[in-house]
């Protein structure tokens, strides 16, 4: 009987010792996470207006960008698998461009996913690569922060670029890449000649009458 | 205590070259200076809070359940470093993404407070996080430097990225044309530059 309590008495004193540890630091982490939550929100908004903000220029719009936009269901144009947000920009409640995120699932290694800017005629203001694992040093010149190769694809749209001309120059088309990574070009300048033809199927939608 | 916390953090039981413990961040991690300058303060930081709140409160934990006592400080204290990072430098989260979070499961952080700050006073411990975070810390750099300077041709690039527009103009620059030799970014110039290093401390030991 004597080691029977014995033995629970060091049982309970670990579990009490547990449970105050595991108290005392959910409560600091309670007060961390709602002093820093605000915080990381708005410069999660921040971040996410300024990666808009690399595809069109800051001049055109004057809404609320972040809460302007509309839901695109996965479809086979944009390639996403979940429905995702398409921001609308305005000025004056007129809209003056929209902003497309497309897929590339066709990369050397995985998919890239590209932010496209298209105003209301179909002309691409800007376009960026946002994320992808492109080879370091071969493929990834499709990063803005690596060459500007990205920006070759601005001003071009359907009606001044045809359907056979979306394709890199090995392929007889219209758009440069670098030797020995192809593949690489090619699924990008793929996905973004896909995000004009969503944007001229679906433009109705956007709110563009043109 | 002071010299041999700086000794042995530094040199004689440096965490990166000698007890190497913790080797995924550090391979991971230092593809240049800045990525290894700031996971290294990260780590840097948390082994101090965790050594030297865990030294004042080691009486109170039964022995029986150590270990998960220290996982929780520690993991408690990670959350607290990747919220902050989160909320104040949203550059650096992107940079150092899911290896914040993995600090927890660095074994150097335990190690240190498993067989040190669990026997010792918690000023000694201090120092004791202080400089193997440290020695941990430099070793990353050094690493960071190799692997930038022979993968991309430049020392501190995007230094003002991190840590503010002010720091612009530390990049350097080294090659005008340089393409890059890739291997040294790829994971496998992140073995070869740890294996260089290594030898090279062990050289340096051997001809004391």
């Amino acid at each position: 009987m004597n080691d029977f309590i014995k033995k629970n008495k060091i049982v309970g004193r670990t579990v009490l010792v547990m449970i105050i540890f595991g108290v005392i630091f959910s409560t600091i982490l309670e007060f961390v996470y709602t002093k820093a939550n605000p915080i990381i929100i708005k410069s999660e908004a921040e971040a996410k207006e300024r990666l808009l903000l690399q595809v069109i220029s800051k001049d055109i719009y004057n809404n609320d960008l972040i809460n302007s936009f509309i839901k695109i269901k996965p479809n086979k144009k944009l390639k996403n698998k979940e429905a995702i947000k398409g921001y609308i920009a305005k000025n004056n409640n007129k809209v003056t461009a929209v902003i497309l995120e497309t897929r590339a699932p066709d990369g050397y290694s995985g998919e890239i996913k590209i932010l496209v800017g298209i105003d209301t005629k179909g002309y691409i203001l800007g376009t960026r690569v946002v994320k992808h694992q492109e080879t370091p040093g071969l493929g990834d010149y499709i990063d803005i922060t690596k060459s500007d190769w990205i920006n070759i694809f601005t001003y071009s749209s359907l009606e001044n670029t045809k359907k056979l001309e979306w394709a890199v120059q090995k392929d007889q088309g219209k758009f440069d890449y670098v030797s020995g990574a192809t593949i690489t070009a090619r699924a990008v300048v793929n996905a973004i000649n896909e995000s004009l033809n969503f944007f001229k199927e679906n433009k109705l939608k956007m709110g563009i009458d043109v | 205590m002071f010299r041999e916390a700086v000794i042995d953090g530094l040199w004689k039981q440096n965490p990166g070259t000698i007890q190497l413990l913790g080797l995924c961040p550090t391979l991971a991690i230092t593809t240049s200076v800045v990525n290894g300058l700031s996971l290294g303060l990260a780590t840097m930081f948390v082994m101090i809070i965790a050594n030297s709140s865990i030294s004042p409160i080691r009486k109170f934990v039964p022995d029986e359940v150590r270990v998960p006592i220290f996982i929780l400080v520690i993991a408690a204290l990670v959350t607290v470093v990747d919220l902050s990072i989160h909320a104040f430098a949203e550059p650096l989260y992107k940079a150092l993404g899911i290896f914040i979070p993995l600090i927890v499961t660095n074994c150097i952080v335990l190690a240190r407070v498993e067989s040190f700050a669990s026997k010792n006073p918690t000023l000694p411990s201090f120092y004791d996080g202080l400089f193997m975070g440290l020695g941990l810390c430099f070793v990353l750099i050094i690493l960071g430097g190799m692997r930038e300077f022979l993968g991309q041709g430049t020392l501190f690039s995007g230094f003002d990225l991190i840590f503010g527009q002010s720091l612009s103009g530390i990049s350097i620059n080294f090659f005008d044309q340089y393409s890059g030799f890739l291997l040294a970014i790829l994971p496998p110039g992140a073995f070869l530059g740890l294996a260089l290093l290594i030898a090279l401390v062990n050289w340096i030991d051997q001809k004391n």
